[in-house]
């Protein structure tokens, strides 16, 4: 059944055309695994998981389409069924989240540097408007410059814009071979490697360090990965311990990314500093986990608000708040006032009676 | 073909007028010699040479403050801008606005910083696209995105189209090899959209910016990302005894896994056409020739080279010859890299079409193809981005018969219209520009035209950038009297027509 006769969706106009005409505020929900993420959602809860199903898939097209609501498990167990995946390795903090909820927070794990984020991989959305209008972006080909590319603005928005109802997005085969080698080196000595790497045709996929330990991914054709082994040395992971590492890594199970109550109740808080790659050690009291080759530094500090911030935007990238007993000072870093003005502009564009997600992202809108 | 843009009704003694009032106000914020209001001749149009408008100034600042004055000034004066790079672009993008300024930003053209280490080089809007990959060749990386047109257009113009290349499969279109864009809104405010980190805070607005044909923002500098060089490249050529074979031997090569550097195909015509321009010895019995890249190290050429030999071999090509060495490699894709002057050497002009379509219609839209070349009474050659779906039709017609124009742009439109039933789009990298407004009213709604404007004046709220193109009004749309397609369906059947 096409997307705007289905009664889940009819349904789910009828509620958005009754709130916008109360201009009462909706918290758009999927699996709700990423309510900690971000600010506070408020408003009467809003199910949008109920519009669900994989669409269409064609693995010779390397494109999938699936309604918002269907469970991330049920669309990564189908892709792998044919040898395929979503490369970006968005994130799955509990179990239950939904495609939907994976777009509108667009987060990419591990592999983000090698292959790119899951707004790269979004070829085409369709969009509830704050109009109850059912819209249409992209599509399901990669190629495609005709109108604004609306579509990939919806990775990230957290459901400010709109009721992400479906969307498509580009999937590649999964590796025919990887390999995970670690290596001893200090906080520096991993940068310099990652820098040095990076200039060279190596089959990277995801390069991690914590704690003196420097964790690399190889992925690719057999042969490159194992040309690559023989080049960089280091010590092989046994490969279950290798996928354990960065599933860990990945779904962020792994300890550092998950202060205990105690811990957060004394200041502690977890920081996610988004840098230039080549950017240098940062000082902070704490302890911290690197991810993509350095573009990305997690911090488990007590550090205040604003000496994060600070470290993070002087050296050219921004920090959010991730995990925090308050986050008086909100969780995202603001863009400046001109790129703010446009975010209002398309707040009003999409949404003018101000229903989805207030405060989600800013306290603007 | 006949420019289509609304002409302004102003008389020529207002526009003379409005002329002087432009340039004088101009002349306070940039030097009086980087002020043209005579001869902009070689203005007048882009890459789409048949659709033209002269100009009311043309402005080639040096500054950034020179550009930020003429944003301002013109924003005052509420004087439309076309901002433009070399002018190669294939959709009339840049073509000018008669009562406007078209700015022209060649001058834009130093690399300022190539940094090894991050993998990334900063470059102003007018360096062209080649360049880069020239400057970063002494460390053994290149920027990826290859339009055909890369030795002459500018970085500026590949953001603002967000152009692709042979390459875009394994490689991404422009989008996914730009991190930043730093510029000025239509009022003169400076911005950045992205960061040269990973990600930025808010809203990710790169993918407006980048694709939407100079009407959100004038670009002024990039931050690139540059990928290391492979080692090796090996082309494939094989030869197809049908288009039935040669689209699924592409469905067959990408379910296996492989992802090749390079998918093109081209059919008989254009084979005949292209063989004749370079003689690379193409195979001209076949009905469908396809040109398979694998590229990365040596050993890993060597076993996706092995792995899509066999796939073809299963998919019932004719013949198979792998590239021996650069050379041959070179003259497989001297035809294909030459089949639009090829195609311009055998008619008076062609027409391309760009539109994408599921890889898996490839044969049911070339069978089309064919009957509506007879429908028409023009003929057709076919180059196909076989990786991504991007089909170029060439139509080639005489652009002084009247009737063969005619004729020709309905043959397009019908290709256009089919791509957009099948699932796919009027423009996979040559942008929307003034050519394909009427086909936007195919593929979108009307709600979906009135968000594109909302967004245009969410940057750019008195449409002072690039008015015009892109998005057709409603009333256009209604003259062009073609109903909005969705995938076959007619959406919103409840609505009025008229």
């Amino acid at each position: 059944m096409s997307l705007h006769e289905a009664p889940a969706l009819l349904r789910l106009v009828d509620q958005v055309r009754d709130a916008a005409a109360r201009r009462s505020p909706l918290d758009i929900r999927g699996g709700g695994t990423k309510a900690f993420y971000g600010e506070t959602p408020r408003g009467e809860p809003f199910d949008a998981a109920s519009l669900a199903g994989i669409v269409c898939y064609e693995p010779s097209e390397l494109v999938v389409t699936a309604r918002a609501g269907t469970p991330l498990d049920e669309l990564e167990s189908v892709l792998a069924a044919r040898g395929q995946c979503l490369a970006f390795e968005p994130p799955r903090f509990a179990p239950g989240g939904t495609v939907g909820g994976m777009v509108a927070a667009g987060l990419s794990g591990p592999s983000r540097a090698a292959v790119g984020s899951l707004r790269d991989f979004v070829m085409g959305a369709s969009l509830l408007n704050g109009r109850g209008e059912l819209l249409h972006f992209g599509g399901q080909v990669m190629k495609n410059v005709a109108g604004y590319d609306v579509s990939r603005v919806l990775a990230g928005s957290w459901g400010v814009l709109g009721v992400l109802c479906e969307v498509s997005l580009k999937v590649l085969p999964v590796a025919t071979a990887a390999e995970t080698l670690e290596f001893d080196r200090d906080e520096a000595g991993a940068l310099a490697e990652f820098a040095s790497w990076r200039s060279q045709p190596l089959p990277l996929r995801a390069l991690a360090w914590h704690r003196g330990r420097l964790v690399v991914r190889l992925a690719g054709a057999a042969a490159a990965v194992g040309s690559a082994c023989a080049t960089l040395g280091g010590i092989a992971v046994a490969p279950d311990d290798a996928r354990d590492f960065w599933q860990a890594l990945r779904d962020q199970r792994h300890v550092f990314f998950r202060p205990t109550p105690a811990e957060l109740s004394t200041g502690l808080a977890l920081w996610r500093l988004s840098l230039p790659a080549t950017a240098p050690p940062i000082d902070l009291p704490g302890e911290q986990m690197i991810e993509w080759g350095g573009a990305l530094r997690w911090w488990r500090t007590a550090a205040p608000a604003s000496a994060v911030r600070a470290a993070a935007s002087g050296m050219g990238g921004h920090a959010t708040l991730v995990r925090a007993a308050a986050k008086p000072d909100g969780a995202f870093a603001r863009p400046g006032a001109a790129l703010m003005r446009i975010h209002l502009g398309l707040k009003r564009a999409f949404d003018p009676e101000g229903v989805f997600n207030p405060g989600r992202l800013y306290a603007e809108f | 073909m006949s420019a289509q843009v609304q002409e302004n009704p102003r008389s020529p003694a207002d526009r003379e007028q409005r002329r002087a009032q432009v340039v004088a106000a101009l002349a306070r914020v940039i030097p009086a010699d980087a002020i043209l209001s005579e001869q902009t001749a070689p203005y007048e149009c882009d890459g789409l040479t048949a659709y033209r408008a002269p100009p009311l100034v043309v402005v080639l600042p040096q500054t950034e403050s020179e550009v930020a004055g003429v944003l301002a000034t013109c924003h005052a004066l509420g004087v439309p801008i076309v901002a433009r790079g070399a002018g190669t672009g294939l959709s009339g993008g840049a073509m000018p606005h008669r009562m406007g300024v078209s700015l022209a930003l060649a001058r834009f053209d130093k690399i300022l910083r190539l940094d090894p280490a991050a993998g990334t080089a900063v470059v102003q809007c007018g360096v062209r696209n080649l360049a880069i990959s020239e400057a970063a060749a002494r460390y053994g990386l290149y920027y990826a995105p290859d339009p055909s047109s890369q030795i002459a257009c500018t970085i500026g113009g590949n953001v603002a189209e967000n152009s692709g290349g042979v390459h875009c499969l394994k490689y991404g279109l422009t989008l996914h090899n730009v991190l930043r864009v730093r510029g000025f809104t239509a009022s003169g405010d400076a911005v950045e959209f992205g960061s040269e980190a990973l990600d930025a805070p808010g809203l990710d607005l790169l993918p407006l910016v980048v694709g939407s044909e100079g009407m959100l923002a004038v670009t002024l500098e990039v931050s690139v990302k540059l990928t290391p060089k492979p080692q090796l490249a090996r082309c494939i050529m094989a030869s197809f005894a049908d288009i039935e074979a040669a689209g699924a031997a592409v469905a067959n090569i990408i379910a296996r896994g492989l992802i090749p550097a390079g998918l093109e195909l081209m059919d008989k015509p254009m084979t005949a056409v292209a063989e004749d321009y370079v003689h690379a010895g193409y195979d001209l019995e076949a009905a469908a020739i396809l040109l398979c890249e694998s590229d990365g190290t040596p050993e890993e050429v060597e076993e996706e080279i092995h792995r899509m030999t066999q796939v073809l071999a299963e998919s019932g090509a004719t013949r198979i010859e792998v590239s021996r060495d650069e050379a041959q490699r070179l003259r497989f894709w001297s035809g294909r890299k030459n089949a639009f002057p090829a195609s311009g050497g055998i008619s008076p002009d062609y027409m391309c079409m760009d539109s994408t379509i599921p890889r898996r219609c490839l044969a049911e839209m070339l069978r089309a193809i064919e009957v509506m070349s007879g429908k028409h009474g023009l003929r057709c050659v076919n180059v196909f981005h076989a990786g991504d779906g991007n089909l170029h039709p060439l139509i080639l017609f005489d652009a002084n018969d009247p009737d063969q124009m005619r004729r020709c742009e309905a043959f397009g439109a019908e290709i256009l219209e089919m791509s957009v039933r099948l699932g796919g789009t009027v423009t996979g990298e040559h942008g929307v520009g003034v050519e394909k407004l009427n086909s936007m009213c195919v593929q979108f709604s009307p709600e979906e035209r009135e968000a594109f404007f909302a967004v245009k004046r969410a940057f750019d709220p008195d449409g002072i950038l690039n008015p015009d193109k892109v998005i057709p009004t409603l009333q256009r749309c209604a003259e062009y009297g073609k109903m909005h397609v969705h995938h076959g369906e007619l959406k919103f059947a409840e609505l009025p027509r008229f």
